[in-house]
């Protein structure tokens, strides 16, 4: 494909053109009135058009597609009610620092700030949710900016780009020519990381007994897993990761001491509260990591490298700063680091496993959701597990065994119900190879239910699993255990039956209520190779634990006979 | 504590609301602000006053920094800059009040810019202090109206932001 020369095309051609230089092959829409000059010349290309039934899906699967694959994804949407129905994907792909590109429609330029028909303004809407955003109000323009948007979205810390296109700039006539490369002088993110830094932090591990690694969704964002479980032997320190750090070292590693913070193992948050080195990956110190922030390690110093210099000592004071990509920084770290003396120390975080792994009470005559997670990590080993939000996504988190990166996609930041199912749709999109289970919620699913059409459409075969309890479940828990068990509106019991929605939109339904039925339903619906849901009973109200309540210190945890 | 910014960012349409915009997204206080053009045509400047202990400084400064079309942030230290604010009072004046309006403005090597029956109207520039200083003994003519820009600042000496 040539860069260089220059042709006459139409802005709609231009922008499928410029998308086809980005080696973009999927893009996941829903067309609409001021977007049908793009939707006439996408008519005529070889780019793979995904059509959802609502635009939240397009920017979830967008999403979905760009945690699994590593590269950007793509959503596009009519103007005004288009638009702002990706505003919750955008948002949500903004708070975990997922590139995507979104392409909204809006009503000819002349028509703009006159309140026409399905105008928005997406650009102020979104101005606050996206990493840059564009109006675009010269045709000429498209070619840099398509190239821009795309650049910013997947470089630094990425995140998402949104271009609004003016119908009259899609039918314009330009004279296209693609530039060979971004030039944006208030944009120049760092990668390599300060040397001098790097050999402090070496000679900080050196000095250290108790350390401990903490690394975020950061480490899966720059491919750094294997460096940082590289590092992580090379100086014998145990690991925790975030929610969205999970995958960057295998859960069965002997140093993975699993996640931390709200739901986390008792041990991580034993270690992290005990350690005197944190090192913190591609990690943002959030509130639901760190609990109370006065009483969080504080016996630690504190290294921390991160792409976003806006991270540093944003929560927590930093010790030691290094600003940078993580792969490169890690691989710089493991050359100059020497093991340090923390024999005891794993001693003691070995004790600390022994004596509080993760549990619960086993039943043989209901179904809990612990034991149903387990049975989808023995069944679909290597799967992409994608969740929603809610209990079902703490138990994937803690009972999944996950052995590498970009396997586990879940909305962290934001927290959206409704993100994992048309996310599950994007990721096997984009990698066909693998199986996607969707671990859901009987409330999440039913706020993307409709996606159930764009599988079957498409021939996605994708797997919901659907812990059914009846309850928003999260919501019941924090009612039971802080506002005296008063389950205000979080009875969904009996709202619809997902054998039968399955069946109506053609796909397939299962149904498990005993435990023994578990595993052959989960199995049949993966060897029937279509969409499925498998809708699991579980025990109405177990809660999840361990648990740290909302403003503690993070070794102030609750669990089980508390 | 308050701190002075010279913020140098693209000069397009939609800077000053991402500007603006993050200061009320992430709960920064913004004392004034001040914008226009600059020696170079595509690039406009800046001129923020916020307060704030040093980490929320460090902060602002940093998620300023992120905006892709914000190119240099500065602090600019009070000592080693130039700081200037416009104002202009419409005072109530007759007769017997003007003259002594009218020392007040020569002191304060202020203007008279529009004279009417019952008022005058007087430009002043300055720092801070020498405009809460003029105001100060304007008040009892009686001021009408006041109108004032944000502050704007450069640096002394050869330095440039």
């Amino acid at each position: 494909m040539t860069t260089g020369s220059t042709e006459k095309i139409n802005g709609a051609r231009a922008i499928i053109k410029c998308l086809e230089l980005e080696g973009v092959d999927t893009i996941f829409g829903y067309p609409g009135g001021q977007i049908i000059p793009f939707y006439n010349e996408l008519y005529d290309s070889d780019l793979r058009h995904i059509l959802v039934r609502h635009e939240q899906a397009a920017a979830h699967a967008a999403d979905g597609y760009a945690r699994a694959t590593g590269k950007t994804g793509v959503c596009v949407s009519t103007s005004g009610p288009g638009a702002t129905n990706l505003v919750t994907g955008i948002a949500t792909a903004y708070m975990d620092s997922v590139p995507i590109v979104a392409l909204t429609g809006q009503v000819p330029q002349f028509m703009i700030g006159n309140d026409a028909f399905q105008e928005a303004d997406i650009k102020g809407i979104t101005q606050p949710i996206t990493k840059h955003n564009y109006l675009v109000q010269d045709a000429n323009e498209l070619p840099r900016i398509m190239k821009e948007a795309f650049y910013i979205a997947s470089t630094g810390r990425p995140g998402p780009v949104l271009i609004d296109l003016p119908k009259d700039i899609q039918i314009s006539e330009i004279d296209f020519h693609y530039p060979e490369k971004v030039e944006l002088r208030g944009y120049k993110p760092t990668y390599k990381g300060n040397l001098q830094q790097v050999k402090r932090a070496a000679e900080e591990i050196a000095k250290s007994f108790r350390p401990i690694i903490y690394a975020g969704g950061g480490v899966i964002s720059s491919n750094a897993a294997a460096e940082l479980v590289r590092f992580a032997e090379t100086i014998m320190a145990p690991v925790t990761t975030t929610l969205t750090g999970i995958g960057s070292i295998p859960t069965e590693h002997p140093l993975n001491l699993g996640m931390l913070g709200m739901h986390g193992t008792k041990y991580a948050n034993y270690a992290i509260q005990e350690s005197d080195l944190v090192i913190a990956v591609g990690a943002r110190f959030d509130d639901r990591v760190t609990g109370k922030l006065e009483s969080f390690a504080t016996n630690a110093r504190v290294i921390h490298i991160d792409i976003d210099p806006a991270e540093i000592s944003k929560n927590v004071p930093v010790n030691i700063p290094i600003v940078g990509d993580a792969k490169h920084i890690l691989k710089a770290l493991t050359k100059y680091v020497k093991c340090c003396n923390s024999e005891f120390w794993l001693a003691k975080i070995i004790e600390w496993k022994k004596e509080y792994p993760l549990s619960y009470r086993k039943e043989t005559d209901v179904i809990k959701p612990q034991f149903v997670v387990e049975q989808i990590s023995e069944v679909c080993k290597d799967a992409i597990i994608v969740t929603e939000v809610g209990q079902h996504q703490m138990w994937a988190a803690q009972y999944f065994k996950f052995s590498e990166p970009r396997t586990f996609l879940t909305s962290g930041g934001l927290g959206t119900m409704g993100y994992g199912y048309p996310a599950a749709i994007g990721a096997k999109v984009g990698r066909p190879d693998k199986l996607v289970v969707d671990i859901s919620g009987d409330g999440s699913f039913q706020m993307n239910s409709q996606e159930l059409a764009t599988a079957v459409q498409n021939d996605i075969p994708v797997v919901a699993v659907i812990m059914n309890n009846g309850y928003l479940g999260m919501v019941r828990q924090w009612q039971e255990l802080f506002f005296d068990r008063r389950y205000s509106c979080t009875d969904i019991s009996g709202s619809v039956d997902f054998v039968k929605l399955a069946e109506a939109y053609g796909a397939l339904g299962l149904r498990a209520e005993k435990p023994s039925e578990v595993r052959p339903a989960i199995e049949e619906a993966i060897n029937s190779g279509r969409p499925a849901i498998v809708d699991v009973i579980i025990e109405c109200e177990e809660n999840v634990y361990p648990m740290v309540p909302a403003g503690a210190a993070i070794n102030e945890i609750l669990d089980l006979e508390d | 504590m308050k701190h002075t910014l010279a913020v140098l960012v693209e000069n397009r349409a939609g800077v000053l609301s991402r500007v603006a915009g993050l200061f009320s997204r992430r709960g920064y206080n913004i004392d004034s602000l001040a914008v226009g053009v600059t020696e170079e045509p595509d690039v406009s400047r800046m001129t923020i006053v916020v307060h704030g202990d040093d980490s929320v400084l460090e902060q602002v400064k940093k998620q300023l920094n992120k905006l892709v079309e914000v190119i240099k942030v500065s602090d600019l230290a009070s000592e080693d800059a130039v700081e200037r604010e416009l104002a202009l009072f419409k005072v109530a004046a007759d007769e017997s009040s003007r003259a002594e309006i009218m020392q007040i403005t020569d002191i304060f090597r202020a203007r008279i810019v529009d004279v009417g029956p019952k008022s005058v109207t007087v430009e002043v520039t300055g720092n801070e202090e020498k405009i809460m200083a003029i105001e100060n003994l304007l008040q009892k003519f009686g001021i009408k109206e006041m109108v004032r820009t944000g502050k704007i600042a450069i640096a002394r000496g050869s330095k440039k932001v």
